[in-house]
């Protein structure tokens, strides 16, 4: 609700700043009338674990969602509202979830500018993001809604400069937007204050930083491209974006200080597409790793290959690794047992192939964890019956041997959807 | 004496020349002389169909029809730049149909050289997330259409051995054999090329059995701006009934495009792409 206030406040101050410019506004109004676009989809959802879960429901997600899509311009500026009316019986709540709100223009030749609310994205990888410290959201990803949102919004401000040498682009976030992070309201999880599996029994609190001004994020990448080989850097100040501690009294998670410096590449190699990414995430909180209820800081790479295997058929690997920077602080500081492995890997595959003219796309996505020993797998079948309507079904496949690593720990929260969406 | 003799065979050479020239001239359709040299053809025919003026700009529609009357409706806008004729280009397409894919933007970086891959982006808004494609296989379907990658963008000349097999009084008939049988799924095409503009008008694909199984037909061709240009073609799969037709309206060329085939304007469209 508050975060929908402030939107609402940062959506004011957009559209009043034509109002504000020029005086003609009721001019304006026609215009922007006139020229408005609207679409969107509406959506039947729905899936069901397919393990017995003694802290969730059995259903997964049961939902229907009507988005609208209003887009308009004038001569000076774009402007776009999209959000979701969706009523869900696992929450048993109907809500409204504003996806972007926001004015873009192009002042100069040199530069844009966009501001409200917007999703944001950049860096290299395939589903997995090391410089990409725009807020996801994993509750989504799990439950099996469409991969678009994994993307949650942001309130900002993003500024572009282009020039010949390299281009810039300036992402400020006035408050903080965290992740949409697995808390246990529906998505059974690994507890480490009890020590066991939690879920509706014990919904994670969290303390989060939410002064305006104070709290805030700033996100930077400066990047080329020279002859289609794509090099960027990044540089990252504000938090760690899924809780990445507790406090002191170890009752509520809280999101430390983090600072990310990374740096990227991409480009066509061999037959394919080929990716390097590296960032250092350090934990400005606990820069020493002293502090067992914050997170260590890391170096995070990746690396990556793609290429077209077959006749609509496109394959994708790649290799992440987590690298933890003071392991030793954070083995002397855990409770016994309860210490990470100093590298986590992770190794995802991807195949997806597209049959009768393309209306049936087949894929699956898979993450594996040699070292955490776990696997998250989701595959994916969506078919275009007519133009405007699709149907899908798919999976979220969890297993792991431990029930506190990163996938392992929803294992019972494994789930199989089906949906139908009519587009217009 | 001699050089004087000498001088009037040769007035009288060129005499029998000029006439027989102007005799054989009347006998073609409209006056055009008729080449003979089929690289000039094919490179004539190729600057004509996919490389006119510097840039160009287009809305298209298309409309898929499948063997049971199904049919599905692609809508898009497509710019195109020329770094040079015949050579390396930029393409920008962005989408307004189906609902599914509106707003969604496909850039390729063409290159001429056979021996590298064109350069393929593919932009998600509802994700804002710049996709780069692997894109070894050009003769893959472009949007589920009947028409490939190459059929949009056009085929390399240096992939073909081209042989004059036919002039018409209308057409001059180039048959088409891959130097790489083994990348491509047919193994000849006859192109019709229109003598008098190097439209290509027909386009006839032949199997591995040489049994024709694919036609693209130009069907309405108009001058814009100067340029003949078709403004309606179709391809038809004789082996899965399926057939597309693809209109196009709005066209333009030399619109003065700037390097708009970047991520900044994959990310947010340039207006004259869109409007």
């Amino acid at each position: 609700m508050i975060r929908n206030k402030c939107f609402a406040v940062l959506l004011a101050i957009s559209f009043c700043l034509p109002a504000m410019a020029k005086k003609d506004t009721a001019n304006d109004l026609t215009l922007l009338l006139s020229n408005l676009d609207v679409h969107g989809f509406y959506e039947i959802r729905s899936g069901y674990r397919t393990r017995k879960d003694k802290y969730e429901k059995d259903m997964s997600i049961m939902e229907q969602r009507l988005q609208l899509d209003l887009s308009s311009y004038l001569d000076w500026a774009d402007f776009k509202i999209k959000g979701d009316v969706f009523g869900d019986l696992v929450e048993e709540q109907a809500d409204f979830d504003l996806r972007e709100a926001y004015m873009f223009t192009r002042p100069f030749d040199f530069m844009d500018l966009k501001v409200g609310r917007q999703i944001l994205t950049w860096g290299t990888g395939d589903l997995a993001f090391i410089n990409d410290l725009f807020p996801k959201d994993w509750k989504s990803f799990f439950i099996g809604r469409d991969t678009e949102y994994l993307k949650a919004p942001s309130d900002a401000a993003k500024i572009s400069f282009f020039s010949d040498l390299a281009n810039l682009d300036i992402v400020y976030t006035p408050q903080f937007d965290h992740d949409r992070f697995i808390k246990g309201e529906r998505i059974s999880y690994w507890n480490s204050s009890l020590g066991r599996l939690a879920g509706r029994d014990a919904v994670q609190h969290t303390d989060k930083p939410n002064r305006w001004f104070r709290d805030d994020e700033i996100a930077v990448r400066l990047y080329k491209n020279i002859n289609n080989y794509e090099y960027a850097l990044y540089a990252y100040r504000g938090y760690w974006k899924s809780p990445g501690g507790l406090n002191a009294a170890q009752t509520q998670a809280i999101f430390p200080d983090l600072n990310v410096y990374g740096a990227s590449f991409r480009g066509s190699v061999g037959k394919g597409i080929g990716n390097l990414e590296f960032g250092y995430y350090e934990s400005d909180d606990d820069q020493s790793g002293k502090n067992g209820n914050i997170n260590n800081s890391e170096m995070r790479f990746l690396v990556g290959y793609s290429q077209e295997i077959g006749r609509d058929l496109t394959a994708g690997l790649q290799y992440y690794i987590e690298h933890m920077l003071d392991y030793g602080q954070h083995r002397n500081s855990s409770p016994a047992g309860l210490s990470r492995d100093r590298d986590r890997h992770l190794i995802t595959i991807r195949l997806t192939k597209l049959l009768i003219n393309q209306n049936l796309r087949c894929s699956l996505f898979t993450y594996f964890s040699p070292s955490d020993k776990d696997v998250y797998m989701r595959p994916n079948i969506n078919y275009k019956v007519t133009d405007n309507l699709a149907v899908e079904a798919g999976a979220n496949i969890f297993f792991g041997d431990y029930p506190s690593t990163f996938f392992g720990q929803f294992q019972n929260d494994s789930n199989v959807y089906t949906a139908l969406r009519y587009s217009f | 004496m001699k050089a004087r003799s000498d001088m009037k065979l040769l007035r009288m050479l060129s005499i029998i020349l000029v006439l027989s020239a102007v005799l054989l001239a009347a006998n073609e359709p409209n006056n055009i002389e008729k080449i003979t040299d089929v690289e000039v053809i094919v490179n004539k025919a190729n600057v004509m169909a996919y490389y006119q003026g510097n840039d160009g700009k287009a809305k298209v529609k298309m409309t898929i029809t499948d063997k049971k009357g199904q049919m599905r409706f692609r809508e898009f806008i497509i710019l195109r730049q020329d770094i040079k004729d015949g050579g390396d280009q930029k393409y920008y397409v962005y989408f307004l149909k189906p609902a599914d894919v509106r707003k969604m933007v496909f850039m390729v970086h063409k290159h001429a050289d056979i021996n590298k891959d064109d350069d393929r982006w593919l932009y998600l808004p509802g994700l804002d997330l710049v996709k780069r494609i692997a894109a070894s296989d050009k003769r893959t379907s472009f949007v589920g259409s009947d028409f490939l990658y190459e059929d949009v963008s056009g085929r390399s000349l240096e992939e073909d051995v081209h042989k004059l097999i036919e002039t018409t009084d209308e057409y001059y008939v180039v048959k088409n054999v891959p130097k790489e049988p083994d990348t491509v799924e047919f193994s000849y095409f006859n192109v019709s090329i229109d003598r008098r503009n190097f439209v290509p008008m027909k386009m006839e694909f032949y199997d591995k059995k040489g049994k024709l199984y694919r036609v693209i037909e130009s069907q309405k061709v108009e001058i814009i701006q100067e340029f003949p240009t078709v403004v309606k073609s179709a391809v038809s799969d004789l082996n899965t009934g399926s057939k597309t037709e693809m209109e196009f309206t709005d066209l333009q060329y030399n619109l003065g495009l700037q390097d708009i085939f970047t991520e900044r304007y994959l990310r947010r469209p340039p207006r004259e792409a869109i409007r």
